[in-house]
């Protein structure tokens, strides 16, 4: 480790910040625990996905003009997002191919960008997080984090030193949930057949708890497990490592039903 | 074939209410996935060998001019026909002339999606010649006037009465008390039923897996025997070949089919991989008499020099589909064309217009399994992008869609503007939700809460919470 | 021309003209040189091991094989494979030199006839140019001494395949067709028909299940004449 702190930036993402904070504080504590220096740009908004996966380049290159001026300078960029994450990794160069210097700081910004569970444990070396969960929890590997980056050990390294905590591993953990961003609304007939396959999985494993690396996962499975009455909760990974779940209420559930454990 | 695919959502509540066919997709499904993990994992240098795939298919579209060039001279040393086909057309037009020069009155088919994408059998029928589906799965589809569903497991969706029940309708003369109750009294009763046109037939009529330019034969892969027979009882032979199909040598070809049945059907190698070159030699016993190749573009040139050169790598395998969420949920037909899952939502637009195919690489999570198992590693999801970038340039996408993603720009590209506007959106939908942490409904989401509830935020975002943090110095 | 009309197409789509020659004559050259890629390591294997190797995948893929000392011992192995069956002894048998050489009268109740398969053949047996070990396939080419029917049209298919003629790869194999066969009109070395053989025939078409026999041979047993002293483990 160098002697003084990196300087990490907080790529929040558009559904943490409009929708589950809590998950964007978690990662400061994590990141803080590993030694950083955190810092969130004030200037983020979103990293462009839904323009660019609707075909609209024009506007995904806007956007992401904007978030290589907010996150110059940093040693690294953090995201508690795999999606994200891969958007900026692997995708965002590419919208400047025909921008050869934007491009170069695009392939800089993309080198220096990490999802958040990946980050810990493969670039701060952590091998252990401070926390307890007492329960049996399953967890699915969000698509673009496991097929773009190769997330698939790291959450569940961290995930088996949570005091308290057992991991039942997911049939079909790999398969899409069904969530594609807008997908899950243009095509919600084949979105609710495919998060149904999801949740008859996450049932099966016997699980009280689903956690997963992505909000976006994270709604629609949450939401599709209380559509079906089951009394599962869902929540983001970070949560669970930065021992947070005592004062946060699992997704789609009713404040006061926090603090059971 | 009919172009159904623009009815693509009408097609999917058909399938989703069909408890057949949602029974045999759950059937299929992990046998596909099983039996190609297992193949690869027998191969240690699986992942070598796609890259391998890859380049030799890369080299080949390169020089394709060059290497169809030597194809078509080494056919014609070998005594074949080559008969050039820009259009449909003109490809529906030879196949017809080659069997009235024959004299053909019936007409023996190997599986072939290319005739499918012709149409040659309604062609020729047109005509008055008789086409006779000869794979097990075509057969019974031909019997009930379908579609294939699978670009090799044409009739995976059917199950035994099925079977049954087409049988009864077309073999008249079949006994009552005749029983189907194995899938073996099944296969035996199509098997004697096709080995007598396979006997009778004038003309047979196979696909091409590979065109080989070294020494212009063209390679058929089947499991069951039917392209074999087809090819060699008949006094004349067709094969079908789009011009992609070319590679430059037998070790190309080879390094292909090491990946090829793998990726298919999680076999090693398929049982029949026949090479065939030219007609019956001197002194040879059987064999056709004449062999002809009819080498279609219809469209595919148009795609070299674009995004989509890279889906002229495909070898239709089919590990694309048999690794698709999308594709198990709504099965083959709602697709509505010739070749369905990721490989058809790329090919498909490019070859009958994405304005008829829209919805087809729009119905993708973009999950990325489907380029990750692709054998000669097609960007699949990237290509689906690239169709709806250009639905977007060509204002084809549906406008409800444009404009909220204008509005959603617009505040994106502003970050103090948009700061509000999701502070505004987080603390109505919290508030709204307050009592159980989700909402069962709510207007302009049906495209949610249809089947799920959608929960409601933490009731601030992360920002204000954040400048309030730093505002009283706990941050 | 169609065929210029087509050629042009693709070279628009490639944004080129014709290949200059200088390229032409480099493609020219990577298809007599006909390069070969990776061979997997699994054939890369002794000679014994390779045998071995052969009949593993034989019977993985629902074949069979048996070991016969010498070519003279065929007749009773053919004879005993058939009574085991429960199949009849006449089959129709390839006009093939080495077939003909083997001592048949050894075996009295065996009634070869000799020429195609004929559709009422229920039993054929062929003779083997040469097998891939790296999946248990067969490489049958066709020539007047090896029609292809003979492959295709019985309920049981036997091969008669010396081991000497078993090689690890396919690219192998080529380079034997490459070495030994020629078209007497054409010049070149592709037989009219080559078969690569893998396992009796099969289909998954009803239910996604497996059933033998789909419109070939429901059978494949392979009669392995142990003509190779280096292949003897």
């Amino acid at each position: 480790m160098p002697n003084t702190k990196p300087r990490v930036a907080l790529f929040v993402t558009c559904l943490v910040d409009l929708h589950r904070p809590s998950v964007g504080f978690a990662a400061i504590k994590l990141l803080e625990q590993a030694g950083c220096h955190v810092e969130v740009p004030r200037a983020q908004t979103c990293c462009g996905q839904p323009a660019y996966n609707s075909g609209d380049r024009a506007t995904a290159r806007e956007l992401c003009r904007g978030l290589l001026d907010a996150f110059g300078g940093y040693d690294y960029v953090v995201v508690p997002s795999g999606s994200c994450g891969g958007m900026l990794r692997e995708h965002m160069p590419h919208l400047f191919d025909d921008d050869p210097n934007t491009r170069a700081r695009a392939d800089a910004l993309a080198a220096r960008t990490y999802e958040l569970v990946s980050f810990l444990t493969d670039v701060m070396g952590v091998k252990s997080v401070d926390a307890s969960y007492q329960g049996t929890v399953t967890y699915h590997d969000s698509c673009a984090g496991l097929r773009e980056l190769g997330i698939k050990a790291q959450p569940r390294a961290l995930l088996a030193s949570v005091e308290g905590l057992t991991l039942t591993e997911l049939a079909d953990a790999e398969v899409c949930c069904g969530f594609g961003g807008t997908f899950c609304v243009k095509y919600p007939e084949i979105s609710v057949r495919m998060v149904s396959d999801k949740t008859k999985s996450i049932a099966a494993t016997g699980a009280d708890t689903l956690l997963a690396g992505d909000m976006g996962c994270l709604l629609n499975m949450a939401g599709r497990l209380k559509r079906e009455g089951s009394s599962v909760k869902t929540r983001h990974i970070a949560e669970v490592l930065a021992g947070m779940t005592g004062e946060l209420p699992a997704i789609g559930e009713a404040r006061g039903s926090e603090g059971r454990r | 074939m009919q172009v159904n695919s623009p009815n693509f959502k009408a097609n999917v509540t058909h399938a989703l209410a069909d408890a057949r066919l949602q029974k045999a997709l759950d059937f299929t499904r992990p046998s596909f996935a099983g039996r190609r993990s297992a193949a690869v994992a027998n191969l240690p240098e699986f992942e070598q060998l796609r890259d391998i795939g890859r380049d030799i298919k890369n080299h080949t579209l390169a020089n394709l001019d060059f290497y169809l060039e030597t194809w078509a001279a080494n056919v014609e040393r070998a005594g074949g026909q080559v008969h050039w086909c820009s259009t449909a057309d003109e490809a529906r037009a030879a196949v017809l002339k080659i069997c009235l020069d024959a004299g053909a009155r019936t007409v023996t088919k190997g599986k072939s999606m290319i005739s499918e994408e012709l149409g040659i059998n309604e062609h020729l029928e047109k005509h008055g010649i008789a086409p006779v589906e000869t794979d097990l799965g075509e057969y019974i589809l031909q019997i009930r006037n379908e579609g294939p569903s699978h670009i090799i497991a044409p009739a995976f969706h059917l199950n035994r009465e099925d079977w049954e029940e087409s049988f009864r309708k077309v073999h008249t003369d079949l006994p009552a008390d005749r029983v189907f109750h194995e899938r073996r009294d099944i296969l035996t009763e199509a098997r004697t039923r096709l080995r007598e046109k396979f006997l009778a037939a004038d003309v047979g009529i196979t696909g091409a897996n590979f065109l080989i330019a070294e020494t212009g034969s063209s390679v058929i892969v089947t499991n069951e025997g039917n392209g074999d027979l087809t090819q060699t009882l008949p006094k004349v032979h067709i094969a079908l070949a789009s011009i992609e199909k070319v590679v430059p040598t037998l070790e190309d070809a080879t390094s292909l089919l090491r990946l090829l049945a793998r990726s298919a059907t999680g076999q090693d190698f398929s049982v029949y991989t026949t090479f065939s070159t030219g007609g019956r030699r001197p002194g040879d016993l059987d064999g056709p008499e004449e062999y002809h190749v009819v080498l279609i573009d219809n469209g595919r040139s148009n795609m070299l020099g674009t995004e989509f050169q890279e889906m002229l790598r495909c070898i239709r395998c089919a590990a694309c589909m048999n690794h698709c969420p999308v594709y198990f949920t709504v099965g083959g037909h709602s697709y509505g064309w010739v070749y369905p899952g990721p490989m058809g939502s790329v090919l498909t637009p490019s070859l009958i217009g994405i304005d008829q195919a829209g919805h087809l690489p729009n119905a993708s999570t973009f999950c990325g399994k489907c380029e990750s198992v692709c054998p000669v590693k097609i960007p699949l999801p990237k290509l689906m992008r690239h169709w709806r970038e250009r639905e977007f340039e060509r204002h084809l996408s549906p406008q409800g869609m444009r404009s909220n993603l204008a509005i959603w720009a617009w505040f994106a590209k502003r970050p103090q503007l948009y700061r509000l506007a999701t502070f505004l959106a987080a603390s109505l939908l919290g508030w709204l939700g307050r009592k159980t942490g989700r909402l069962a409904s709510l207007p302009f989401a049906e495209g949610w809460t249809e089947g799920r509830d959608l929960p409601t935020p933490e009731g601030d975002t992360f920002f204000a919470r954040y400048a309030k943090a730093q505002r009283e110095g706990k941050i | 021309m169609s065929r210029e009309t087509m050629l042009n197409a693709i070279r628009r789509g490639l944004k080129r003209g014709p290949l200059p020659e200088d390229q032409q004559m480099g493609l020219r050259a990577r298809l007599a040189g006909h390069p070969r890629h990776l061979i997997p390591a699994r054939s890369r294997v002794s000679r014994p091991e390779q045998i071995a190797l052969f009949i593993r995948n034989v019977e993985k893929e629902f074949g069979s094989v048996a070991r016969v000392a010498d070519l003279a011992a065929i007749p009773a192995s053919v004879a005993g494979y058939l009574a085991a069956q429960n199949l009849p002894t006449d089959f129709a048998m390839a006009p093939h030199p080495e077939l003909a050489a083997i001592p048949w009268d050894t075996s009295p109740l065996l009634r070869q006839r000799i020429g195609r398969a004929e559709s009422t053949d229920l039993v054929s047996l062929q003779h083997g140019y040469a097998a891939i070990a790296e999946t248990g396939t067969l490489m049958l080419p066709a020539a007047p001494e090896r029609p292809t029917t003979l492959n295709l049209l019985s309920d049981t298919f036997l091969v008669v395949l010396r081991a000497s003629r078993i090689v690890g790869a396919y690219e192998e194999a080529w380079d034997l067709l490459r070495a030994e066969s020629q078209d007497a009109r054409s010049g070149g070395f592709m037989p009219r028909n080559v078969m690569l053989v893998t396992g009796p025939s099969r289909s998954a078409d009803i239910e996604s299940t497996l059933e033998l026999g789909a419109h070939g041979p429901r059978r494949l047993h392979v009669l392995l004449v142990e003509d190779d002293p280096t292949a003897i483990g």
